[in-house]
């Protein structure tokens, strides 16, 4: 095989045997065959098809961190708090800056020309509906996370920034507000808090896993690359993506998807344990975590072997028609008005807050950019693999315009409205008095909030029942790609592997939960997220590149 | 007898394949009838085609160069799925139904213990079809 690397993938369009994708698109001309490092075998009558050094490297080294956290949990919640605190004190500016430029590409790409690229060829038609893809992507990128945040996010922000600045005897700041905060002005605490959360929530979120997603397509649906992580690295290094630099980029796929999705199991796992104990006054505690995450890992299990459209589709879509209906709920129910015009009062103040809060330099506010900015874009970019692959596996067909607009511009407005519908009403119950959810433990803020609102018994249920579902999709979702990272590219590997993939996921969440609860996990997704942030920006110069040398549609 | 024999074929697992394609062939040309070679790909590139039209002119070239030489034309149709593990059995009735087949001729493996969580394709097919299938075994 020719190793010299190739920086302009020459393309040649009458590649033998080969024919252009539906209509014109620009295939690289490779003789990797897909699969071709893979070792197949039937142990039990079992079968499997993996990539032997991606998934043998990947299952033991999780292997040896899970028993590691297991057996000595006092000392890797240490370890880990060390690397996260290593990286918010460090590499905070890194990681703002390169949200920025991911932000700032995506917007570009709309409006340039390149946006009427097609994703799978000029012609290529949609493998899914607009509903069907919508509801994917969405309960794929960020479902549990609203659920958990929805509500306490906005109040922190509120009641930090009422809080105003605070400083240590050090000179730095101990005040956890954004920017400068709004001491005793409520109306200015609350567009601040909002425009904080929104910032969180919004457009850079959406662009980490946009830019994951965009480059992941182009290089497997145009250019003709198995649907795996190296595959964006062949502007850069060529067919040396086929040896062990590539090997390492997927296993770093693979750690920064089971830590970030393990989080995100745990937060889970812990708001629906809450919700139980709230409403049925069952016990929360270990105990009823494992039992959780075991019972919905078995869920999720089924799921899998249900496949993408009988499970993960359905599925989704139940829980966009929930999460829908529970966004209506609130919105009549809570102060209808003030949410109408906070919408867009928030939108206003989000876009005018927006240069400072994503500014990476002369930060004075550090407890908010490195414990919540910093901690948030790590752990979507933990996520950005699984999101992103699992976004490029239902997209071909759509343009690079319709794309960019479906994964970042609609998602961060729905993000705008669920805030703004949560955060109103839970920062209008302080500011009436009630400090129930202020008091409680962040996964009880919800279900404090809805208590004061009418029928809590049927709401608080559909609150649980949603966080179980999406805990399900992302633990579907998530087997499939790992599966397929660790396959090489294939999709269409035997269904035991995925099932194995799925029990991993829910015994790293029970392992990180044992060794150290939410901060462990938390500090693990942050840790697997700086390395995957220079992926991203491959990922950057790869789009731009492959796009560059892609036919226009009509 | 039988006027159009379907026959499902994984292009990526040829070698398991010889038995069942002869047994097909054969019968194609004991009752002159018709072969339609049924094939499922995915959108996404794949060991033997990087592309789903890739897939298709391959399939459409096998075709060609395995059916028997009985006087009728042989055919060869791709499915497209999204998740061919979980779907390949719906499909294959799908298939069934739109080719008009009237026997069907797949390989499938030895049953085994799995076989009561993950039912083999074949045993699936022959189970939920109104059409007559010939299971042949490795």
């Amino acid at each position: 095989m020719d190793n010299k690397p190739d920086n302009s993938p020459d393309t040649h369009e009458e590649s033998v045997g080969v024919p252009a994708p539906e209509g014109a698109a620009n295939l690289i001309d490779t003789d990797y065959k897909i699969g071709q490092d893979n070792y197949q075998a039937a142990p039990l009558g079992v079968n499997i098809d993996i990539h032997g050094a991606v998934f043998a490297f990947s299952s033991l080294v999780i292997l040896a961190f899970v028993i590691l956290s297991l057996a000595l949990p006092d000392q890797s919640t240490a370890w880990f708090e060390g690397a996260k605190n290593w990286i918010n004190n460090n590499m905070t500016w890194f990681i703002l800056l390169a949200a920025n430029i991911f932000v700032v590409l995506c917007l570009v790409l709309i409006v340039t020309p390149l946006g009427k690229v097609r994703i799978g060829g000029a012609n290529a038609k949609p493998d899914f509906s607009y509903l069907g893809w919508f509801s994917m992507l969405f309960a794929a990128g960020m479902g549990i996370g609203l659920m958990f945040y929805g509500v306490s996010e906005p109040m922190s922000h509120y009641g930090t920034a009422m809080g105003g600045i605070s400083v240590g005897e050090d000179g730095a700041r101990t005040d956890w507000a954004p920017l400068g905060g709004a001491e005793g002005d409520q109306s200015a605490a609350m567009s601040l808090g909002m425009a904080a959360t929104i910032f969180h929530w919004g457009l850079h979120p959406w662009a980490i896993y946009a830019i994951v997603a965009l480059s992941l397509a182009i290089f497997a649906y145009n250019k003709g690359l198995p649907l795996t992580v190296r595959s964006i690295f062949y502007p850069l290094l060529g067919e040396r993506i086929w040896g062990w630099p590539g090997h390492i980029i997927d296993i770093l796929a693979v750690f920064a998807t089971l830590f970030g999705l393990a989080t995100s199991l745990g937060i889970g796992a812990q708001q629906a344990s809450a919700g139980l104990t709230y409403l049925f006054d069952i016990p929360g505690g270990t105990t009823t975590l494992v039992l959780l995450i075991a019972a919905i890992t078995a869920v999720a299990v089924v799921s899998i072997v249900a496949g993408v459209d009988k499970g993960v589709k359905r599925l989704s879509e139940i829980n966009m028609v929930l999460a829908f209906l529970l966004l209506m709920f609130v919105i009549f129910v809570g102060p209808t008005l003030l949410i109408a015009t906070g919408f867009f009062k928030n939108l206003g103040s989000y876009f005018a807050e927006l240069p400072f809060l994503s500014n990476p330099f002369g930060r004075e506010d550090a407890n908010f950019s490195q414990g919540w900015t910093t901690f948030y874009w790590a752990w979507w970019i933990s996520w950005s693999p699984f999101v992103g692959m699992f976004i490029a596996r239902v997209s071909r067909g759509r343009s690079v315009r319709e794309f960019l607009t479906a994964v970042l511009l609609v998602p961060s407005t729905i993000s705008v409205l669920w805030m703004t519908a949560f955060g109103t009403t839970a920062i209008q119950q302080v500011q009436n008095g009630f400090e129930g959810a202020s008091n409680a433990d962040l996964p009880v803020k919800l279900f404090e909030v809805l208590s004061q609102l009418p029928l809590t018994e049927i709401t608080s249920f559909i609150a649980i029942f949603l966080v179980i579902v999406f805990f399900v999709t992302s633990s579907d979702s998530g087997s499939l790609v790992i599966d397929t990272i660790t396959a090489g590219g294939k999709v269409d590997a035997p269904k035991p592997q995925r099932v194995f993939w799925g029990v991993i996921e829910g015994a790293i969440a029970i392992a990180l939960l044992i060794g150290g609860g939410l901060a462990a996990l938390q500090s693990a997704a942050v840790a697997a997220g700086l390395p995957f942030t220079l992926v991203l920006l491959v990922g950057c110069y790869a789009i731009v590149k492959g796009l560059m040398s892609e036919p226009r549609a009509k | 007898m039988y006027k159009k024999i379907m026959v499902p074929v994984d292009l990526a697992h040829l070698e398991a394949l010889e038995k069942p394609l002869t047994v097909a062939a054969d019968m194609a040309k004991h009752y002159h009838a018709a072969l339609c070679y049924v094939g499922v790909t995915t959108s996404q590139p794949s060991s033997v085609a990087r592309t789903p039209e890739e897939y298709e002119q391959k399939l459409k070239a096998f075709a060609h160069e395995h059916a028997p030489d009985n006087g009728q034309e042989p055919s060869a149709r791709v499915y497209n799925s999204h998740d061919p593990v979980t779907d390949l059995d719906d499909i294959l009735l799908k298939a069934i139904e739109e080719v008009e087949a009237d026997l069907v001729v797949m390989g499938t493996h030895l049953p085994h213990h799995i076989d009561a969580i993950m039912p083999a394709n074949g045993s699936k097919v022959a189970a939920h079809s109104n059409v007559s299938v010939f299971l042949v075994r490795p």
